[in-house]
């Protein structure tokens, strides 16, 4: 494939210089999102050589305040009553070109949707938000844990939009755009979603895709249809984003052999 | 378009007489997931296997030529076979997997590797994606009303379903046929499927299906890399018997026909989704 070339010529020739930059902000989140971007294994590795500069990161590395990057992927939702969180969310869409939120917390609150405070030693920390409540947000990773592969196909293709020739931004713009629209959609999300707008719209086809994407086995097929456990779902929004027919991009999927080795070949 | 990208295409049947006397036309699925188990090209497949329930499939992972066999057969009801997508590759401990599927599950299988939402794992090991032709499909409930009520047949006795030249078929252990006309079952399709642009699996490794061969045959796409190369070697094998198929009847016009009716009815469809209400529209998934 033609963009193959082009991505091992761009990254022979000009090393070092032409990496983006890419901060992991960690807000309301348990890590696990980090975690997941760490078992690329030797993926990460392969990023952070020839592809991406991680200038922040407090898990990671000493970088003390939020700098100018390229990419925040941004872990964790807001505390509303915890005013450095308040800070830092705001710090980042300014500091930033990109801003992804990086698992259910961040796009959806997930978990912290149901903090209600009352707890020691910060029992007036109540409210969460997911980040597009007080930011605008480019771009969705969802899940609890996003799966490691889905946030380093985002990190390659944040780097050919924005240092690739033009066939690659727009592989990269066609590869991305289900994300972004995912951001503009909104930020509440639960396995009610499969049922306001995949059954009720007439669209579910009975796959089974959100039974296997969520991570509490909330979701069950009942004679081909997905039933859902409310009570056990914590509304992270994988099944939504995972179900063909949330989103089905055929411009992008009909090319899903090449694009696949595209990835392959710029991991190896 | 209609037929997808494909390397080659041609008429089929498995050499194996005990997967051919069960398989619902040319026993490709069957026959090329149990090579493909034998040499390792996958160590395990998800496919509709039986339920407690008469002609209701239940996804299951086989992993042996016996689990294969009992799978073979056409349902004409929902096996949401994605659902074992990630298990597959967590309790089973599956590294090459094989899955069988209509065209909308292999595009989950598709969309499950581009964007891995919740699926951990599953992108790098997708190794077979079988994919069948499907024109629609039917809720549990549609078909025990199509075969008991308008075939009068009960599910228990019947032997094999089929739908093929304009009608349905139900075939029954002692050897009686019924069959009614399409037209009486549409009304029991399942709605999802009139927005489906997909006939013969595009995005599968390899599809087959029906349509195009003679009885007991099947057509068959080989599309992908992994598809050629475990068709390849299933040949070289001595797994098929082929033919060209533009030396069978009705061979590819039959399929691009019926392709490109269904695609051209359920674009209007979603056409017409669009302006459903007043001022209003459902969604449409695709843009």
């Amino acid at each position: 494939m033609d963009v193959e070339k082009k991505v091992e010529k761009t990254k022979e020739e000009m090393p070092v210089v032409e990496k983006i930059t890419v901060g992991h902000v960690h807000l309301s989140g348990c890590t696990g999102c980090l975690v997941s971007f760490a078992d690329n294994y030797e993926g990460l590795f392969k990023i952070l050589d020839d592809y991406a500069d991680l200038v922040y990161a407090l898990t990671l590395a000493d970088v003390r305040h939020i700098p100018e990057m390229d990419v925040a992927l941004v872990e964790g939702s807001v505390c509303l009553q915890d005013k450095s969180s308040v800070e830092e969310i705001k710090e980042a869409r300014e500091k930033a070109k990109v801003v992804v939120a990086l698992g259910g917390c961040a796009a959806y609150g997930n978990i912290t949707r149901f903090c209600r405070g009352g707890q020691w030693n910060q029992p007036q920390m109540e409210s969460y938000v997911p980040i597009a409540e007080l930011i605008d947000v480019d771009l969705y990773i969802p899940g609890c844990a996003p799966t490691p592969q889905q946030i380093r196909n985002v990190c390659i293709m944040a780097y050919l939009l924005l240092k690739g020739n033009d066939e690659q931004k727009e592989l990269a713009g066609a590869y991305l755009k289900p994300l972004m629209d995912l951001a503009q959609r909104g930020d509440e999300a639960c396995g009610c979603d499969l049922m306001y707008d995949v059954i009720n719209q007439g669209l579910c086809m009975g796959c089974g895709s959100c039974a296997a994407a969520c991570p509490v086995r909330a979701i069950s097929m009942e004679y081909g249809k997905p039933n859902i456990d409310r009570d056990l779902c914590i509304k992270c929004g994988a099944c939504y984003a995972q179900c063909p027919r949330s989103f089905f991009n055929f411009d992008v999927m009909n090319e899903f052999e090449g694009i696949s080795e595209l990835i392959k070949g710029v991991m190896e | 378009m209609v037929l997808g990208n494909y390397k080659s295409v041609v008429a089929a049947r498995s050499t194996d007489n005990e997967i051919l006397k069960g398989a619902q036309d040319g026993g490709i699925v069957t026959q090329l997931f149990a090579y493909a188990l034998e040499e390792g090209i996958i160590d395990g497949a998800i496919v509709a296997g039986p339920s407690d329930e008469p002609w209701k499939p239940e996804p299951v992972i086989a992993t042996t030529k016996a689990e294969l066999l009992a799978a073979r057969g056409t349902k004409y009801t929902l096996s949401p076979n994605i659902a074992l997508l990630k298990e597959a590759t967590r309790s089973y401990g599956l590294d090459r997997i094989g899955i069988v599927g209509t065209p909308c599950q292999m595009q989950a299988v598709r969309k499950a590797q581009l964007y891995p939402i919740g699926m951990r794992d599953v992108p790098d090991k997708i190794a077979l994606a079988i994919g069948i032709f499907c024109m629609e499909n039917f809720p549990y409930q549609s078909l025990e009303a199509m075969v008991e009520d308008h075939c009068n047949v009960k599910l228990e006795s019947v032997k094999k379903l089929d739908i093929g030249k304009g009608k349905f078929w139900a075939y029954t252990e002692r050897g009686a046929v019924a069959q009614i006309p399409l037209k009486v079952t549409h009304k029991y399709e399942q709605p999802g499927c009139h927005v489906c642009l997909d006939y013969v699996s595009n995005l599968a490794d390899v599809s087959t299906g029906s349509v195009g061969a003679p009885d007991g045959w099947s057509t068959v796409f080989v599309r992908t890399q992994n598809g050629e190369n475990a068709w390849g070697k299933a040949i070289a094998a001595g797994c098929f018997e082929t033919k060209p198929i533009e030396e069978v009847k009705p061979g590819l016009d039959l399929v691009t026909k019926l392709a490109t009716e269904k695609i051209t009815k359920n674009q209007k469809t979603l056409e017409a989704r669009a302006t459903f209400g007043v001022g209003k529209g459902l969604r449409n998934p695709y843009i």
